[in-house]
């Protein structure tokens, strides 16, 4: 018999909350009024300009304060030259507010633009525009257009790639192996290039108060822990139900792939967005055919059940269609934030597959993930995924 | 289950309060403006416009422009005229220098640019300088006088020097000159503003006129030593929201000094019209009749020109990114009240 087990619950609060009150008070000693052991010396004010819209005779800069104190914007320059210009809603801002500078100005197509942003001690701040484009009208036809371009790069590819299942259950079982280690040496792959891209919209794009590499970091954590816990039930719970655990594996597959399909949607439709055609260009075909591997990965698991083409053809689907509205989101109504979150995600949700077909060739193979076929599938993998995006 | 919501609700959370735009209370009734090129936008928020009411200004280039200071004036025994000025430095005033940009200038008796001096030629200046700042300063005069009145060697105030300094020499030669901090590092205290204009008249005076000083400067705001504003007698635009009201067939003589550091030239083009240009004001014979002169650092002179017509005349720099960062005025000229 302990004490604990006989505590009332208000005391398991209390000590619970004492440490909790300890550290409020030292807050409020080192920071709270009156506190003088840290005044600091000079606070420098900071804004970022998310991002620059050319529309009809107007360019629009979406400005955040990203510094530590209030700011107010004072001037705003196209090209280093001063124009009367409006700030929406209002030009004070607080941490982390947002506002609208409006700058009338016949902008012209293609050029590069510095759009610079004055505070009111006189410090500037600028975005430079490499060629103006449009900003882009939600209209039906461009719907479409993203639409098409999503169903190339997401779903076609990934079907094609369902294609192998005849010929992934033909084959033995240790070349099986082989077949999920590769898809797990591409999934490592795809997980390493989200990350990368999510630094590099956060670099390029967030202020450093941001702290880019540590939410990149937590996000794709988050991610990961979240689809794993989510997964895990569902794996519980297969066989039980209609579902067989291969069947889970390849759906836990087919959303992790699609929500980093999301991701790729995005940065295609941003491209769009932002006038890069021939970026963007680049990127069709370069996800598209990363993507065709994406439906090996799902056929894999599947091989070893029943032949399910409903099953198989929902779950293409699931992978397939976010870069469907990726790209819709991404060219209407591209953050590079909400862009850094969802590459972010997408790599914690492929750590997650991966981590799992892993665990699905580890007990098939009585715990031994150092055989051949593991082995060289994985490298062969990673290889292939390498040599297309270098070529592509 | 419970895992996982505690491990997303927080995040989303936070996710959230961080990717939504958080707007302050906005404004309903909708502002006008005018842009550069005529068009009228309306807008539901704040307008950020170079345009200064006159209830508003810190400074008020229109009072400078035509406010010249003469000292106490005493007849030495010699039978010359000596004028007495007492001119205080400060380095630790904000100043509203645009709408909304604040910028800490260093002034001479208060303002950027200085209070303009003016003597006649042979007359004797005794000035007194009391440097209030936190930091040494001197007062640099172009013209002749000899060495220790030459503001260089003999520094005033900061932390190792005596607060005050009486520069005393005649004054000359005849013509506009400027005077500035000569205390290094000396681009930081002509930028910050410790400069002003002195003007030397001939003995013989000069034909009845409309004068007016105006001194070009510019502010690097953000001390990356380009200037972020440029003007006319230091408010950017204002001259060209608040014409400068002349008459015509009268003569308007300009002492135009070029105070601006960083950018190697400027210069002044006219509109619809010439003037006469007596380079540094030392001749009474003008060298050029022009619209346009080029000056460097410190380079200065008279012009002198008469508008026949009633109107609106622009005046500015001709490097026009000077004049779409502010150094651009207008005169507005009305017929004549006289005769």
């Amino acid at each position: 018999m302990t004490v604990s087990n006989y505590s009332p619950k208000w005391k398991v609060a209390a000590s619970g909350i004492i440490p909790f009150l300890f550290l409020v008070a030292l807050m409020a000693y080192i920071f709270g009024p009156g506190a003088d052991l840290l005044t600091s010396e000079v606070e420098i004010p900071e804004i970022t300009i998310e991002k620059v819209d050319f529309v009809d005779s107007e360019i629009q800069a979406t400005v955040r304060n990203t510094g530590r104190v209030a700011v107010d914007i004072a001037v705003a320059d196209v090209n280093d030259r001063i124009q009367p210009a409006a700030v929406e809603p209002d030009r004070y801002l607080e941490r982390f507010e947002l506002a609208i500078v409006r700058i009338p100005f016949e902008w012209n197509v293609a050029e590069p633009y510095s759009i610079g942003i004055t505070l009111g001690d006189g410090l500037r701040f600028e975005k430079v525009v490499d060629a103006a484009a449009p900003a882009l009208a939600p209209t039906l036809d461009l719907a479409i257009f993203f639409t098409v371009i999503g169903t190339y790069v997401g779903v076609i590819p990934v079907m094609i790639g369902l294609l192998w299942l005849p010929f992934i259950k033909r084959i033995s079982k240790q070349k099986y192996h082989f077949f999920l280690a590769l898809t797990a040496g591409l999934l490592f792959f795809l997980a390493i290039d989200s990350i990368e891209e999510s630094l590099e919209v956060s670099d390029e794009n967030l202020s450093g108060s941001f702290n880019g590499t540590l939410l990149v970091a937590t996000i794709t954590v988050l991610s990961f822990l979240g689809l794993y816990y989510a997964g895990s039930q569902l794996v519980r719970r297969a066989g039980s139900a209609k579902f067989t655990k291969p069947v889970a594996i390849a759906l836990m597959i087919s959303i992790g792939i699609g929500l980093h399909n999301f991701g790729e949607g995005l940065s295609i439709g941003a491209a769009v967005g932002l006038g890069s055609i021939a970026f963007s260009t680049f990127l069709i075909v370069g996800f598209a055919i990363h993507n065709t591997t994406e439906g090996i990965a799902i056929a894999a698991p599947m091989s070893r059940g029943k032949l399910m083409v409903g099953k198989l053809a929902l779950m293409g689907l699931i992978a397939g269609t976010p870069a469907i509205f990726g790209a819709l989101i991404g060219g209407f109504a591209y953050s590079p934030f909400t862009s850094v979150i969802f590459l972010a995600v997408g790599a914690g949700a492929i750590f997650q597959v991966l981590f799992v077909i892993l665990k699905w060739i580890h007990e098939e193979n009585n715990g031994d993930l150092s055989n051949i076929a593991a082995v060289s599938g994985f490298g062969v993998g990673m290889s292939v995924m390498y040599l297309t995006s270098v070529l592509v | 289950m419970n895992l996982m919501f505690i491990i997303l609700i927080p995040s989303l959370v936070i996710g959230l309060l961080v990717a939504l735009p958080v707007f302050s209370e906005s404004q309903i009734e909708l502002k006008t403006f005018l842009t550069h090129s005529g068009a009228v936008i309306q807008t539901s928020g704040d307008i950020i416009d170079p345009i200064y009411l006159e209830s508003t200004v810190e400074f008020d280039p229109m009072e400078y422009l035509r406010t010249f200071h003469y000292g106490n004036v005493s007849e030495l025994p010699d039978g010359t005229v000596l004028r007495e000025f007492t001119i205080i430095a400060e380095d630790d005033k904000i100043m509203e220098i645009s709408p909304g940009v604040f910028y800490n200038v260093w002034t001479f008796n208060g303002t950027v640019p200085g209070p303009t001096i003016r003597a006649t030629e042979g007359d004797t200046l005794r000035i007194t300088f009391i440097n209030n700042g936190f930091k040494a300063h001197t007062m640099h005069f172009h013209g002749i006088h000899p060495s220790e009145m030459d503001g260089v060697f003999e520094l005033v105030g900061g932390k190792n020097y005596g607060g005050e300094f009486v520069y005393e020499f005649k004054a000359g030669p005849t013509g506009v000159h400027p005077y500035h901090c000569h205390v290094m590092p000396l681009e930081e205290h002509i930028a910050h503003g410790l400069y002003g204009v002195l003007i030397v008249d001939p003995p013989e005076g000069r034909p009845q006129a409309d004068e007016m000083v105006m001194v070009l400067n510019g502010f690097d705001t953000d001390f990356d030593t380009e200037n972020n504003f440029y003007a006319a007698n230091t408010i950017p635009f204002y001259y060209q929201h608040h014409p400068i009201q002349i008459e015509t067939g009268k003569l308007i003589r300009v002492y135009v000094v070029n105070m601006v550091e960083f950018d190697p030239i400027n210069n002044f083009h006219l509109h619809a019209n010439l003037y006469k240009y007596y380079p540094t004001g030392t001749d009474l014979v003008p060298s050029f009749f022009t619209d346009m002169i080029t000056l460097s650092q410190t380079e200065r002179g008279i012009m002198e020109f008469i508008y026949d017509y009633p109107g609106k005349y622009l005046f500015h720099a001709h490097k026009v990114e000077f004049s779409e960062k502010g150094w651009v005025g207008i005169f507005l000229a009305s017929n004549s009240t006289e005769g």
